[in-house]
Formats: structure tokens, C-alpha cells, sequence
């Protein structure tokens, strides 16, 4: 039984703890038995406070006991990607600079999942500082694929992910600046939503590129993500890109929302380097949303060759920027055998960053640095333009873009950790959706014949969370994926 | 541009503050130059009158009513400093 209470929706979760079946102590004690029982060989946790969740689910059932319940995520466990900050947790972001960092404060979505009373447990791993495609480039461990423990759940949120997908919590929260919620998402056979840019804030989140970077939820059905956005979105004083837009009711959409809807196919995500069984997957989403009496029209993102190139300039220069805060002097890793404030600089961050965080600061700086800035920045962010008006064009014509989410399945750990281009190569399907600020969401859609899950991505139009749930609530609630459990 | 990009990694290190060892300066150059390489087809887009996007949606300045707030106090900004003392945070001499 117990076993079985984490692999439960937050749906039905809430309505047996509203009836009284099981406890929020009962349902994070299973939590932390599960993690117990797999997370050796998962690894999806940097660290956990057993101690510290079961006294959260405790104050859960003492609200609820005396008729103070909050809504549907009291007393669920969540886990929070180590980037997100809650005050007295850890705040690695899988790096050495960071190792020894505990949050003085709150991120504005801790804030939020305290006052919807879940229960916050356990430090999901990520690639350092959310800089990579298969969690592999964390400081710490390498998280497996609960599906194949020999391969990568993805990344950055490679923990987050896996953290849902092998139950060992029943949401979490990660954060997508290139794909990095969706990418792992798919390869973990779980939901993964992107907010549009603006709607969740960013206050409290270890920066990479602040104009791509956005919160969102990993969790086993697209009903539970439009519980989890409906906690989390809304404007915040503290985040100066957040967007001032009233938070519908995203999971009473998902029923009062009905297709059929006009769904658009970009043929350039449908070319070579797609895997047949991944292509095989989508083209039967496809005819299920027909049957479901959408329209189905061939769109066109002309600039999609040129999303990854641009997406690496203005990611990369961002993270330049934003990483320069870690210099060893206020609250990071510091060099023990600096000679002067300069060396100290030089020294602690030649010592707390990993390769591929070096590897992006350097390409960044260069991106950046005079004589190069119009030849790189500059024009990236004219290509952007053109890459957020293909969209925009192509929303004329359809209400929701439909791609495969990945073009391949979950591949080997080590199998691209050394061809950077190659890794970046997996998120070619994501990174668009970043740099036109555009929400994405990405369900399960199947298995390869080796067992090996199969993401389908929607890609909605901007602050059209609600129509982009119930599309994908539409197909998800049609199939049974996400019922599939790994066997760990 | 020439077409393969010069990196001159020494001057991009200096540049980021991070001291490389040989090992990552060669291995380093060598990755970003196939990364550059291929950032270079961004040549072929006409982008003749086309305005750069810093945002995906216009920002606009947020303005605050000067109303002064609370912030962190001392000790728990403090927290995480790697040397501190009365409060301050401890640094090597900056001044000869």
C-alpha cells in the first residue's frame, strides 16, 4: 500500500485525504520510504530532511483536523529542483560553489507551495546551475532513468523528473530555460510544463538566462499540472518580468475548455534525426486528436534551423553575466591559497564551477566581448525576433503547435558527455518555445519497443495555459501512459 | 569573420575570471571552435531592419513607490559568507 500512495495523482491524493483514508504523514512517511528503497540507485535527491517533512505533513493533518484544510495540495510531498531557494534548505544547484549554501529566504513559489500546504521534501539534482540535457553535469551524481538505469532521465531537471517518475515524491517543480523540464519529462514518462515567460516568478530561482529561465511542474497527469501552476503562477513585486495577469482556474478549464481545436504541425520538426519510433508515437497523437475531430494544418517556423545557434549565444551571454555574482567573496565556495582579491576571484571559480559551466561562462564572455557583440549578440537577438514571429505567424492559422518533445528517446549516460554540440543537439525540439517565451507542455506519449518512454510536446500561445491543459488533458486522460510504473 | 573563428581563450578566461589549466584551455578551444563554427550559419539569416528581442515580451520599467521595507538582517544575509567578522564580510587587502 504504501508503495502504492506515491504513485497516486495529487487529485486522487486530495480526495482521500479530504475523506480521511490516509493522513499527509502516512502519504510522506511512504514518500520517504520509497526514496529510501531506490533513490541509491536513482539518485534523483541532493539531499533530504525526513525529520523536517514528516513535522510539515504533520501540521498538515492537525490543519485538517480542525477543519482548516487549504485546497488540494495540503499535505502533499513536492520536491523542489536544488535551484529553487527554501529558507534553512540547502541551495546547491549541483555545484561545487554552492555546496555549502543554505537559503536565508524563500523563492516566491516556496512561499506559494507553503501557503497551499504541501509538504516540501527532498533537493532534486539538476545539471550544475541548470546547464545541461542529462543531469550528468552535476557536481555530485549522475540521476539514472528510473526506465533504464543505464541511461540519463534528461536534464537539467534530471531529478525532478525522476524524482516523480519513480515515486519518490507526487510533484515537483524544476525550471526550463532550453527544454529542461520538458526534455526529461518525456524521457522520464511524466507531465512537464513551461509556463509562459512572466507568469510564474523567478524570485528565489538561481539565475542562468533571465530572459529565457521560467518555473514549472513535473507530475504524473496533466490535471496535477494545472493544480500545481494554479499554486504557483501569478504576478510578484519581487520578479520585474513578471507578468501583472489575473491566475484563472487552470483545472476547472480542463472541463469547460472542449475541442475541437485547430492543432498545427511545424514540418521542420519532423525531418532527419527523428527517431521512427518517437515519429511513429506523435503521428498517432496526431490521428487521435483527428478522431477528435480537430483540425490538423502543416505549419511552417522557418527559422527553425537557426533556434539552436541563437538559443547558445543568448544563453550562454546571459549565464556570463549572471554567474559573475559567484566570486568567492559573499557567500560561494572560496579559494583557500589566494593571494589577492583578483586571484581570489580567478581561483574560487576555477574550483566551484564544472566543466560545462566554465565551458558556457567562456563562450559568453566571448559572445559578449568587444569586437564580437554585434557579429553574435546582437544578431542572435535579431534571429530571436524572427524565431518568436514564426510562432506568432503561425498562430494565425492554429490554436496549439503539436512536435515530438525530444527527437530521441533517453540515451546512455556518457553517450554525448563528451560532444557538447551533440548533447545541445537533444533539446533542438525545445529551445524554440524559450526564445519566443511561448508556454510548452509535454506528455506522455508512449514507449519505444526497448521499453523506453516517448514524449509528445503542445506548445500554446502566451499566457494560454489554460486552452494548452485542455488539449493535452484531452489526450492524456485518452490513454494510460501515465499509469506505467518502471521497475525499480 | 574568417572561417573558423579565432578564440583567443586567454584573453575570454581573463575576461571571466577563471583560471584554466592548460589541459581545459586546449580542450576548451577545441569545443568552442566546432560550437562557433556552427553558431556562424546565424551569417545566413537576412536580418536587414529587424529589431532584436532582449525579452520575448516587451519590458517596460517597474517602478516601486519609495516606500522603504524590510531586507534580510545582518546575520542571515551574512549566513553563507565564507569569512566574516563584526559583521563584515572578510576579504584579502584590496588596498597596497
Amino acid at each position: 500500500m504504501s508503495t502504492e500512495l506515491t504513485f497516486q495523482t495529487i487529485a486522487q491524493l486530495a480526495d482521500a485525504l479530504a475523506a480521511g483514508t490516509v493522513s499527509s504523514v502516512e502519504l510522506t512517511q511512504a514518500a520517504i520510504d520509497r526514496a529510501t528503497a531506490v533513490d541509491d540507485r536513482v539518485k534523483a535527491f541532493n539531499s533530504v530532511n525526513p525529520e523536517d517533512a514528516l513535522a510539515q505533513a504533520a501540521a498538515s493533518d492537525a490543519r485538517r483536523s480542525v477543519g482548516q484544510a487549504r485546497g488540494p495540495l495540503d499535505g502533499i510531498p513536492v520536491s523542489l529542483k536544488d535551484v529553487i531557494a527554501v529558507r534553512d534548505q540547502p541551495l546547491t544547484a549541483s555545484s561545487k560553489m554552492l555546496e555549502n549554501f543554505v537559503s536565508p529566504y524563500d523563492a516566491t513559489v516556496t512561499e506559494k507551495l507553503k501557503a497551499a500546504g504541501a509538504v516540501l521534501w527532498g533537493r532534486a539534482n539538476l545539471d550544475e546551475f541548470a546547464m545541461g540535457s542529462s543531469t550528468e553535469n552535476s557536481a555530485f551524481q549522475t540521476t539514472c532513468n528510473p526506465y533504464d538505469l543505464d541511461r540519463v532521465p534528461g536534464g537539467s531537471s534530471g531529478g525532478s523528473a525522476a524524482a516523480v517518475a519513480a515515486g519518490e515524491a507526487v510533484a515537483t517543480l524544476g525550471s526550463d530555460t532550453g527544454g529542461s523540464i520538458r526534455q526529461p519529462a518525456a524521457f522520464c514518462n511524466v507531465v512537464g510544463l513551461k509556463p509562459t515567460y512572466g507568469l510564474v516568478s523567478r524570485y528565489g530561482l538561481a539565475a542562468f538566462a533571465s530572459s529565457l529561465d521560467q518555473i514549472g511542474p513535473f507530475t504524473r497527469t496533466v490535471e496535477d499540472a494545472a493544480i500545481m501552476l494554479g499554486a504557483i503562477a501569478g504576478h510578484d513585486p519581487r520578479d520585474s518580468t513578471s507578468f501583472k495577469t489575473d491566475v484563472p482556474d487552470y483545472r476547472a478549464a480542463l472541463s469547460e475548455k472542449k475541442g475541437p481545436w485547430k492543432l498545427g504541425i511545424p514540418k521542420e520538426y519532423f525531418g532527419e534525426g527523428l527517431d521512427p519510433e518517437v515519429g511513429a508515437a506523435i503521428e498517432k497523437a496526431i490521428a487521435f486528436y483527428r478522431e477528435q475531430g480537430c483540425e490538423i494544418k502543416e505549419v511552417s517556423l522557418p527559422h527553425t534551423p537557426y533556434c539552436l545557434s541563437t538559443y547558445y549565444i543568448i544563453a550562454t551571454a546571459e549565464a556570463s553575466s549572471n554567474l559573475a555574482r559567484y566570486d568567492g567573496i559573499r557567500y560561494t565556495h572560496r579559494s583557500a591559497d589566494a593571494q589577492d582579491v583578483v586571484d581570489l576571484y580567478f581561483k574560487s571559480r576555477a574550483e566551484g564551477f564544472g566543466p560545462e559551466v566554465k565551458r558556457r561562462i567562456i563562450l559568453g564572455t566571448y559572445v559578449l566581448s568587444s569586437g564580437y557583440y554585434d557579429a553574435y549578440y546582437l544578431r542572435a537577438q535579431k534571429v530571436r525576433t524572427l524565431i518568436r514571429q514564426d510562432f506568432l505567424n503561425a498562430y494565425e492559422q492554429v490554436d496549439a503547435i503539436l512536435t515530438p518533445t525530444t527527437p530521441t528517446p533517453a540515451f546512455k549516460a556518457g553517450e554525448k558527455a563528451a560532444d557538447p554540440l551533440a548533447m545541445y543537439l537533444s533539446d533542438i525540439y525545445t529551445i524554440g518555445v524559450n526564445l519566443a517565451g511561448l508556454p510548452g507542455i509535454s506528455i506522455p506519449a508512449g514507449f519505444t519497443s526497448a521499453g523506453l518512454p516517448i514524449g509528445l510536446q503542445l506548445i500554446g500561445q502566451p499566457y494560454a495555459e489554460a486552452d494548452l491543459l485542455a488539449i493535452a488533458h484531452a489526450y492524456d486522460t485518452a490513454h494510460d501512459w501515465h499509469s506505467q510504473r518502471p521497475e525499480l | 569573420m574568417a572561417d573558423t573563428p579565432e578564440l583567443d581563450i586567454d584573453r575570454v578566461a581573463h575576461l571571466a575570471r577563471i583560471a584554466l589549466t592548460p589541459e581545459e584551455k586546449t580542450a576548451y578551444a577545441a569545443q568552442l571552435g566546432d560550437v562557433l563554427k556552427h553558431i556562424k550559419q546565424l551569417e545566413q539569416v537576412d536580418v536587414t531592419g529587424v529589431e532584436p528581442t532582449a525579452h520575448a515580451f516587451a519590458v517596460e520599467n517597474v517602478w516601486a513607490d519609495d516606500v522603504a521595507q524590510g531586507g534580510l538582517p545582518v546575520e542571515e544575509a551574512l549566513r553563507n559568507a565564507p569569512q566574516q567578522r563584526q559583521n563584515m564580510i572578510v576579504v584579502p587587502k584590496v588596498v597596497e
